[in-house]
């Protein structure tokens, strides 16, 4: 019988403020890949990106960065990591990519040893895979033109793969099939639907924080207290945009790439 | 402090909580934050009653269970708690009836004494388990309302809204008792057709003064049928119901394709009683 490929798989966005969306994004990427029979997953890792992303209203990345570690504390798989949000400077996302793949087959070589605490055996007979998971209102991200460069797009569906978790309001397969790059790739694309339709967006969160209101059972208790402790996303924050609340689509964003896992 | 001018209310959300789930939670909160924004309220407390065993839905596991499950569901909540009451009571008990229930409780002063849960220690929680009495009011008609009680208002999604439309699942003088002497907190989606409904029913038309509609802003799907049929698929259902929850549904093994089949071809209780009242009264 065929081992299954071990997978590892990393998520990258804002986590402005994390919510139990972005958590769910990961219990059904690795339900369905188990499901498939081929694959094993044996972590997941949460980059969230740089201060130098400027994206309206990013709270600093340390307070982000103690949020996600807050969420994960009863989580036994996904872990938070920093190495993004330390760089000085923005960097595209194909780039953490390769940086944590590098470390992920760094840390299964026979030298050091396996410390992921999994069923997998030391020595994988086939090699981990490192696959980026994202909603699809990434994928359509894709198609915005000077937003990514092609050839990292291809890489990224090449080289390392996509998990992609259905939202609302998107149609997945119909980006794949407008995009050249993708079609050719689509093998190594996996779309997940999401049984239980759960929009909660970071954005809502912030808007609703800055009004007043209750955010619980959205995000995890702890890190409700937290941003509370740090009066963090109220209406007075500094820093704040105008509290108004985003009731759909966040407008685009200069930058090179978005961090659409936040966005609504 | 308290606010004289300000209606007390007591939000109380009936349902088989099977189980429950972080979407019955976020009705508590939004509804809530929606009373309280109005300036004429202050929700001071919140109650799950989960139904009877006697109810006969299928795939309705015991009561035993679902009320743990709330209660550990409510563990970290400062005003929602549990109540056990319907769900002790031999025979199904009309919704109308909790509320009369509750709603009498506080008429009478009612803040309990507070007691041991058997199950779960909690000093400073109100907690009532064993030690309900298990009787339903015997009066026919609310007496006037003592000013400064708090009001007891059913809490619910669309659907049960919606269901006020079914075939002889509620007794009509049930529907215009609910919405006439308690009131109706309901959470729906944007864009639903809530205000529709009560437009097209003269009852709920009269007393539409009494039905709050709060828009829940975020589709929220996670319905326990989803939950349940999750389980059986092996799939997560990590972050979709509170952690505690997660874990006793494990640890307890709960739900499975044998306990979905429970109830199979039983008919459910409201079908069966209204049904039986209309066949031995033809004039009613």
């Amino acid at each position: 019988m065929k081992s299954r490929v071990p997978v590892v798989l990393l998520a990258c966005g804002s986590f402005n403020p994390i919510t139990n969306m972005h958590l769910r994004l990961f219990e059904v990427a690795r339900d369905h890949l188990h499901q498939t029979g081929m694959y094993q997953v044996i972590g997941g890792i949460i980059s969230p990106v740089n201060d130098n992303y400027k994206k309206k209203d990013l709270a600093a990345a340390h307070h982000r960065v103690a949020m996600v570690r807050l969420a994960l504390q009863m989580s036994n798989w996904i872990r938070v990591d920093t190495w993004e949000c330390e760089q000085a400077q923005w960097m595209e996302t194909v780039k953490v990519l390769r940086h944590h793949h590098h470390q992920l087959l760094r840390s299964l070589s026979p030298e050091e040893g396996l410390d992921q605490g999994t069923a997998v055996s030391p020595v994988p007979a086939a090699a981990p895979e490192l696959k980026f998971l994202c909603g699809a209102d990434l994928l359509k991200t894709f198609q915005t033109p000077n937003l990514w460069k092609d050839e990292h797009i291809q890489e990224i569906v090449e080289k390392f793969g996509l998990v992609c978790v259905g939202r609302a309001g998107h149609d997945p397969k119909e980006y794949i099939m407008g995009s050249p790059i993708l079609r050719r790739y689509q093998h190594n694309i996996h779309l997940v639907r999401e049984p239980v339709q759960n929009e909660i967006s970071a954005t809502y969160i912030r808007s609703a924080l800055g009004q007043g209101q209750s955010v619980k059972y959205l995000l995890p208790d702890a890190v409700i207290a937290y941003i509370k402790n740090h009066n963090l996303y109220s209406r007075d924050s500094p820093g704040k945009g105008n509290g108004t609340r985003n009731s759909g689509a966040e407008t685009g964003q200069g930058g090179p790439a978005t961090a659409p896992l936040s966005s609504p | 402090m308290e606010d004289p001018e300000k209606t007390e209310v007591v939000l109380l959300a009936c349902g088989s909580f099977n189980p429950i789930t972080n979407m019955h939670l976020r009705l508590f909160e939004l509804a809530r934050d929606y009373m309280n924004g109005t300036g004429k309220y202050r929700v001071i407390k919140g109650i799950i009653s989960p139904v009877g065993d006697a109810y006969k839905k299928k795939g309705l596991i015991s009561a035993h269970h679902r009320v743990i499950m709330a209660e550990l569901a409510t563990k970290h909540s400062s005003w929602v708690e549990v109540d056990s009451w319907e769900s002790l009571q031999k025979e199904w008990t009309e919704t109308e009836k909790v509320l009369r229930h509750h709603q009498e409780k506080l008429e009478a002063g009612g803040c309990d004494r507070q007691q041991d849960s058997p199950v779960l220690e909690r000093p400073g929680r109100k907690r009532k388990w064993a030690e309900q009495r298990p009787e339903v009011s015997q009066k026919k008609s609310l007496e006037p309302r003592t000013k400064g009680v708090p009001e007891v208002k059913l809490l619910c999604g669309a659907d049960i809204l919606e269901s006020f439309g079914v075939p002889n699942l509620w007794k009509s003088e049930d529907i215009a008792k609910i919405v006439g002497d308690y009131g109706l907190v309901c959470v729906t989606r944007v864009g639903n057709d809530a205000q529709k409904f009560i437009y097209e029913s003269d009852v709920l038309w009269k007393h539409r003064a009494n039905i709050h509609l709060v828009n829940e802003w975020i589709t929220n799907d996670i319905s326990s049928t989803k939950i349940r049929r999750a389980l059986r698929r092996g799939q997560s259902i990590r972050y979709l119901v509170p952690d505690l929850v997660g874990e006793y549904i494990e640890k307890h093994s709960l739900y499975s394709p044998e306990s979905e089949e429970r109830n199979v071809g039983v008919v459910l209780a409201p079908l069966q009683r209204n049904t039986a009242d209309i066949n031995s009264n033809p004039t009613a």
